[in-house]
């Protein structure tokens, strides 16, 4: 998201034109290859492929019913998922298919954004989907071997569901249940990839996990399904996604990720989210926390066209605190609809959320949170903190909390604030010499340091480059 | 073995002067008038009850909405006249009154020369809607229920014809408060007090509705205030609102702020089982301020559910909304509000305060303070805190040798009458803290 790109006033349009010329081609194979559109021949399609057991096949039937009967959720949401036609879309391709270009069809404002953020070269391949293997499986094993001798199962969601169904079973579509809303129900009828984790008791996990060592271990990203199970005092922490484009063909993700947190577990879900420009990002993401356990959310979103995901944690344990730290960045053209839902279940729990977004040029950044304080719960405790910063007058932002608190025992409070970027702050800096996008850039980042802090170190240093950029497009 | 046998019928008969069954027919409003709220019966007649699944009825119990056990209400006879108006007593001192019962005027007292001043218009509604046709077409109900009570509003606009018509011209001051008192009364009766302010450039005005039940009968009000304040102008309006226990109530409000002008709006909810309040500010010229008060005092299974809009249309203009609630029993409040800020409305400086004291473990609040801007030199904050009494506070007052319960009214009060303190005139706010008094007992 260069200076060009920003430059042009419809940066999903340029997308789409670029993905026209680049003619990418998909090989019609069909042991690997469902076609396009949905219907319950496709959902079979990939249980065959896959090898599924029956009840998984059902699960994915029940589901696809379930998905056809549900109304697009437009009373409450963007009219923007009206554009989304369902009959378009791939809704599997199996083991390494992935479509082919070469390097010189990648748009350049992709290019220059790798170049910039300093990713390697290899990488930046992958990224752009000119290669379809990303050699990280040495990488990869070297750490399965190593969380294997610690009873750590780190498997994609076919396998995790296949050969350890014991354990994954359980817990598989409960924290969401397929008829949650209506792309939940969509990916539990077509899901494939993303990563089945479980933590066995005490294990505290010393490296975060992340999808991208599995990248090629199963075509991941599109209706994938994670579900990470911390048990009894295990700690673990999972990342996904990165902070380069992703340069996607695709234009509907739509993920499930389920947590559970049992008795005294630490669980932390990184996410930076930075689809391409003509991506619906439609994602459900909930954890359960049992008693004492911790569960936070860190969560990002630079990329997409449209992103709906609402971080929640039922805390269903007493004690049990659950976290939502989210960053949105909408850019020209691009709304990103984020939030946060806390559910109270349980005495003495506690929430805290805060969410900082950032409006730039013609984007949009939603803030929509849920909490919920049941009666007869005592010592329950939500803060909100909503902060939204507008860089230029064509930007917009929205706040939408919604709380319910009942009882004596317990207390919530949210506050949210809208501002710009400080004149002075920024007429300061630039009498000190700065010009004014540096200016700009480091108020930006300013307002979002403290958050940015809590993310890995190269996250951060990324984040930084990638705000950077956005202020260079942004000023005058 | 009972799920299958359906739901009789209501059949009403034709003497049964039934609100959903027949339309208005007012023989003293001009035919144009006439025509609109025949339109506006169809519109009410054809719009769908609010669901569940309405984000504007969100949290709502959209199933307690029903009118259809209510009839339109008759005269009261003389008797119950002589007690109604000896019970309309507001504040000592004031400019007039006017007192309704069952949407029948019952008297229009002057008190003060300043109703006389030149120009100043101030009627019952069925004489404006007669008489002022131009200033009605202009002003009366052009933009009411966009927060959800359309229905309503239409119902409202169908059956109107009794409250208070209020027109300052420039430059006129009309220094003590006016007064309306609406009764409502008996078995299912229904009532549509209206009330338009239109203050003209740089006038100054206030106005203080009373809404009560004159007996113990179940029934339902479907209020509308249109207020507009021009150029300049100062307008302050405070509806006490103290139904008994057994009324459905709607009140929708509808405020436009001019250039340099200033509204502010103070509800006390005090009274009906069911309440829906809709509350719109339009800032419409550059140097407007509304301030947007609310105080709700709940208790047993009362709901109070308050709507709330704050357009800024225009540069420079602020606004300035705080709610407070105190829930007892298993009363429920609901708290929806928006501040929105238009395309080039730069320099807004908007607030949004929800505050809600919940004194039960049965009480339930809901708070969703919402914010849409468009505009990127702004200065928007919006807040919702839900908490209890504050132990230390209480502790306190017990050593000082004030009783359990009587500190735990205190602190309750205290907490509301922050919001009373808003008003303009002390003797204003003490009529409020009286009746505040008498709700915390």
């Amino acid at each position: 998201m260069s200076t060009e790109l920003l430059e042009a006033t419809d940066q999903a349009k340029q997308i789409d034109i670029d993905r026209t010329a680049g003619n990418f081609s998909y090989p019609e194979q069909h042991t690997f290859d469902a076609g396009t559109g949905l219907s319950h021949a496709t959902v079979d399609y990939i249980s065959d492929v896959k090898n599924e057991p029956d009840w998984i096949r059902e699960f994915r039937h029940k589901a696809l019913d379930v998905f056809f009967s549900k109304p697009m959720p437009t009373h409450w949401a963007s009219h923007d998922l009206e554009n989304i036609i369902f009959q378009n879309i791939r809704y599997y391709l199996a083991n390494g298919q992935k479509p082919t270009r070469s390097w010189e069809e990648v748009p350049d404002d992709v290019k220059k954004t790798f170049e910039r953020l300093g990713i390697p070269e290899q990488e930046r391949k992958f990224l752009a989907g000119v290669e379809a293997q990303f050699d990280s499986e040495a990488v990869y094993s070297n750490m399965k071997k190593a969380l294997g001798d610690q009873g750590v199962i780190f498997v994609g969601s076919t396998e995790g569901l296949k050969e350890h169904s014991e354990i994954f079973r359980k817990w598989f579509g409960k924290v969401i249940p397929t008829g949650d809303n209506k792309f939940s129900a969509l990916n539990s009828a077509v899901f494939s990839g993303g990563s089945f984790i479980y933590v066995p008791p005490g294990v505290k996990v010393k490296h975060p996990l992340q999808a991208y060592f599995r990248i090629n271990a199963e075509n991941f990203g599109q209706f994938e399904r994670t579900l990470i199970i911390a048990d009894e005092g295990s700690e673990v922490m999972y990342m996904e996604g990165c902070t380069a484009p992703k340069f996607e063909t695709a234009t509907l993700h739509s993920a499930v990720v389920e947590l559970v947190a049992m008795k005294g577990a630490k669980l932390q879900y990184v996410t930076v989210q930075n689809w391409s420009a003509n991506v619906f990002n439609l994602v459900t993401k909930r954890a359960i926390a049992h008693e004492e356990a911790e569960v936070k959310w860190i969560d990002c979103n630079i990329g997409s066209r449209l992103t709906m995901k609402y971080p929640g944690v039922v805390l269903k344990g007493r004690k049990a605190r659950g976290e939502v730290i989210s960053i949105a960045l909408a850019s020209d053209g691009q709304h990103q609809d984020t939030g946060a839902k806390m559910i109270h279940a349980a005495d003495e729990t506690t929430s805290n959320i805060v969410s900082k977004s950032i409006s730039v040029g013609t984007g949009r950044a939603t803030y929509r949170g849920l909490v919920h304080i049941p009666k007869h719960l005592k010592g329950c405790k939500n803060n909100t903190e909503c902060d939204a910063l507008l860089i230029n007058s064509t930007a917009r932002t929205d706040t939408y909390p919604a709380i319910t608190v009942r009882g004596t025992g317990n207390s919530s409070q949210h506050e949210a604030s809208v501002s710009q970027i400080s004149a002075e702050q920024i007429f300061y800096m630039q009498q000190r010499g700065l010009t004014e996008a540096q200016a700009m850039s480091l108020s930006v980042n300013g307002f979002v340091n403290d958050l940015v802090r809590q993310f890995p170190m190269e996250y951060s240093v990324e984040l930084k480059r990638l705000i950077d950029l956005e202020m260079e497009g942004s000023v005058g | 073995m009972n799920a299958t046998i359906e739901a009789p019928i209501e059949t009403v008969s034709e003497e049964n002067d039934s609100l959903m069954t027949t339309g208005p027919d007012f023989a003293s409003h001009p035919e144009a008038f006439r025509a609109r709220q025949r339109a506006a019966w169809e519109k009410f007649v054809s719009l769908p009850m609010p669901a569940r699944t309405d984000e504007t009825w969100r949290f709502a119990d959209v199933k307690s909405l029903s009118i259809a056990p209510y009839t339109r209400a008759e005269v009261v006879d003389d008797g119950d006249r002589a007690a109604l108006l000896k019970k309309s007593i507001g504040i000592v001192e004031t400019s007039g009154r006017m007192v309704f019962a069952n949407d029948c005027l019952l008297a229009r007292d002057i008190y003060n020369d300043t109703l006389r001043a030149k120009g100043v218009l101030w009627l019952p509604m069925e004489q404006a809607i007669a008489e002022q046709a131009e200033l009605i077409e202009k002003h009366f109900m052009r933009e009411s229920g966009v927060l959800g009570s359309a229905k309503f509003a239409a119902l409202h606009e169908s059956q109107v014809k009794a409250g208070t018509f209020l027109y300052v011209p420039r430059g006129v001051e009309i220094a003590l408060p006016v007064e309306t008192f609406h009764w409502l009364s008996g078995e299912g009766a229904s009532v549509f007090p209206h009330t338009l302010i239109i203050a003209e450039e740089n006038a100054k005005v206030t106005l203080v509705d009373y809404f009560q039940s004159a007996g113990d009968d179940a029934g339902f009000a479907c209020g509308v205030n249109d207020i507009v304040v021009g150029n300049g102008a100062r307008v302050t309006y405070v509806a006490v609102q103290d139904w008994n226990r057994k009324t459905l109530a709607f009140h929708l409000n509808n405020t436009t702020v001019a250039r340099d002008a200033s509204a502010l709006a103070l509800r006390l909810n005090l009274g009906g089982s069911r309440v829906r309040d809709e509350a719109v500010s339009r800032l419409r010229g550059p140097g407007g301020r509304s301030d947007m008060l609310s105080v709700s005092a709940a208790e047993d299974d009362q709901i109070f559910d308050q709507r709330t809009l704050q357009i800024h249309e225009a540069p420079n203009t602020s606004s300035d909304l705080l709610y407070k609630n105190s829930l007892n029993d298993k009363a429920r409040t609901i708290f929806t509000g928006l501040i929105r800020v238009d395309e080039g409305a730069h320099k807004t400086d908007a607030y949004q305060k929800v505050r809600n004291l919940l004194l039960s473990d049965e009480a339930e609040a809901n708070s969703a303070p919402g914010l849409e801007i468009e505009a990127d030199d702004v200065r928007c904050t919006h807040g919702a805190t839900s908490g209890q009494v504050d132990m230390e506070e209480i502790f306190y007052l017990q050593s000082r040798g004030i009783p359990l319960r009587l500190a735990h009214q205190l602190v309750t009060f205290g907490f509301l009458n922050e919001v009373i303190e808003r008003l303009p005139g002390e003797p204003l706010q003490q009529k409020l803290r009286e009746l505040l008094h008498g709700k915390l007992g």
